[in-house]
């Protein structure tokens, strides 16, 4: 991305199903195994999964979860298998989004650098076309694909796409994309006054967003991990 | 004979809702329209005091749904022109009173001797309001010069088209026009208003008319007489304008400045 700023590199990570923190005999369990390799567990990164886990919808449950993680000497990093709102609480307390392709608790961790393997080619997805205006009240949801609104997103409409979010007219309200984790998405708009806006679960709201580009077309995308809003 | 069912609505309180429904369904029956207005807001009946027959309420909306009255025993002749009918609602129910198929079955017989049946909506977006809507032909969103009013108009706009029963049934959607009430060009001026254009930009759809903020709307509130009875007032002039547009005719738009105080009055400092 950056040159030689950014380098990737692949790690081990452990991931805990967020089902199990509800267990009263998850602790207990988990402190046992501690016990046994404590310098395996020690300051180990640990990715929850919420698949299946739509209680988890706000910061403070999040911040919860790291703590309980934590007091085992773990670091809770990240999450997967989110919808976009927990994306969004999640982002809040300070996690990042991890891809919803690692089932294996363990995976050998020499991994090919680059995934050679591409996922299987999926029945091409449409894009969402919405050509009338998004009130407000109203959400729409693109899933795993890019959303193309042609009219304006009015204050406290909500418009989310696992891909790309285009809209040729005013963005007013709230748009997501990348919802599922994609930080390669990109938001476009012909009129930014948005009250929030997010790729892969960071977020701005609108009044961070730069006060020299509101009411400007824009196209926002993830550069360096930071939302970056350049003028079209 | 089918009359049109209209609906005022706003998703907010305090905005002229009723106000509206009271001088719009009066315009109408000035014009020569068979025009009978119903007040929906079961438990805070007002629409009685605005149209100044409270005295006169015998049977009302609820009873009529339950079978407990006929209609012709409920509504309300207004004294002041013949075409123009008062059906109030219950001050002692809520709005669980309301019920769908009862609603369904009062419009549809009122439709057959009635040019325009005007709905004047509770606030909010729950049952209420979402009765009052939904068997609406058109809908009248009275909205403020305000933020809050307007996202709450543009909430309520989003939900005549997906909740009522022409876009349940797929029918031609329901025709909504933009009434912008309690303008005052004074503070828009001063930047303290939205804007006729910010408004207009933020809701997209037809601006039906705009009425200006005047004495006038309360002292008509308070003596039970539409405005639109009072010829002086711009308020009463601008629910006419409002009316004709409604209608189809092509109107230009009045009262968007402040008024211009002449020389003598400005001297005498009246206003």
């Amino acid at each position: 991305m950056a040159g030689n700023l950014v380098q990737g590199a692949v790690f081990t990570v452990m991931v805990v199903r967020a089902g199990m923190l509800r267990d009263p005999a998850f602790e207990p369990e988990l402190a046992e195994q501690i016990r046994r390799s404590p310098r395996f567990f020690l300051n180990a990164p640990v990715v929850l999964d919420l698949k299946d886990a739509a209680e988890f919808t706000d910061k403070e449950e999040f911040a919860e979860a790291k703590e309980i993680l934590h007091r085992h000497t773990l670091t809770l990093i990240g999450v997967q298998n989110v919808t976009p709102a927990q994306l969004l609480a999640a982002a809040g307390a300070g996690l990042a989004s991890f891809p919803p392709n690692a089932p294996q608790p363990s995976r050998s961790p020499p991994r090919a650098p680059t995934r050679s393997v591409p996922s299987p080619p999926a029945a091409a997805v449409k894009t969402r076309l919405v050509t009338q205006p998004v009130r407000s009240g109203t959400q729409i949801y693109a899933r795993g694909a890019d959303l193309v609104v042609t009219a304006a997103v009015s204050p406290g409409a909500e418009i989310i796409a696992d891909g790309n979010i285009h809209v040729y007219g005013a963005l007013r309200g709230r748009a997501l994309a990348g919802a599922g984790g994609d930080v390669d998405a990109r938001i476009f708009c012909s009129r930014l006054e948005a009250e929030l806006i997010s790729i892969a679960g960071r977020y701005l709201v609108s009044e961070q967003l730069p006060a020299e580009q509101h009411g400007f077309p824009v196209q926002i995308a993830l550069v360096d991990e930071r939302l970056t809003v350049t003028r079209n | 004979m089918a009359g049109k069912v209209i609906v005022l609505t706003s998703g907010k309180g305090g905005v002229g809702k009723t106000t509206s429904a009271a001088a719009i369904a009066a315009g109408l029956a000035l014009r020569g329209h068979r025009t009978v207005v119903i007040d929906f807001d079961v438990g805070l009946r007002n629409l009685d005091l605005i149209m100044g027959c409270e005295r006169r309420v015998v049977f009302d909306f609820i009873n009529v749904i339950n079978g407990d009255a006929k209609l012709n025993q409920a509504l309300i002749k207004d004294k002041r022109n013949d075409s123009l009918y008062i059906f109030p609602t219950s001050q002692t129910r809520d709005k669980d009173a309301l019920k769908r198929d009862g609603v369904e079955r009062v419009l549809e017989e009122l439709k057959d001797s009635f040019d325009y049946i005007v709905c004047d909506s509770p606030a909010g977006i729950e049952h209420g309001a979402l009765t009052a809507m939904y068997f609406a032909d058109s809908a009248i969103i009275v909205t403020n010069p305000e933020v809050s009013s307007v996202r709450d108009s543009d909430r309520i706009i989003g939900l005549l088209a997906s909740k009522s029963r022409r876009a349940e049934f797929n029918l031609e959607p329901v025709a909504v026009h933009l009434l912008l009430s309690r303008y005052s060009p004074e503070r828009v001026r001063k930047g303290e208003m939205l804007t006729v254009e910010d408004v207009k930009e933020i809701l997209s759809i037809p601006l039906l008319g705009v009425i200006p903020e005047s004495e006038s709307v309360l002292r008509a509130s308070n003596t039970g007489t539409p405005v639109v009875f009072d010829e002086e007032s711009p308020a009463g002039r601008a629910y006419h304008d409002a009316v004709a547009r409604f209608l189809g005719e092509q109107r230009e738009l009045r009262f968007l400045q402040p008024e211009r105080r002449s020389f003598f009055r400005a001297l005498f400092g009246r206003a």
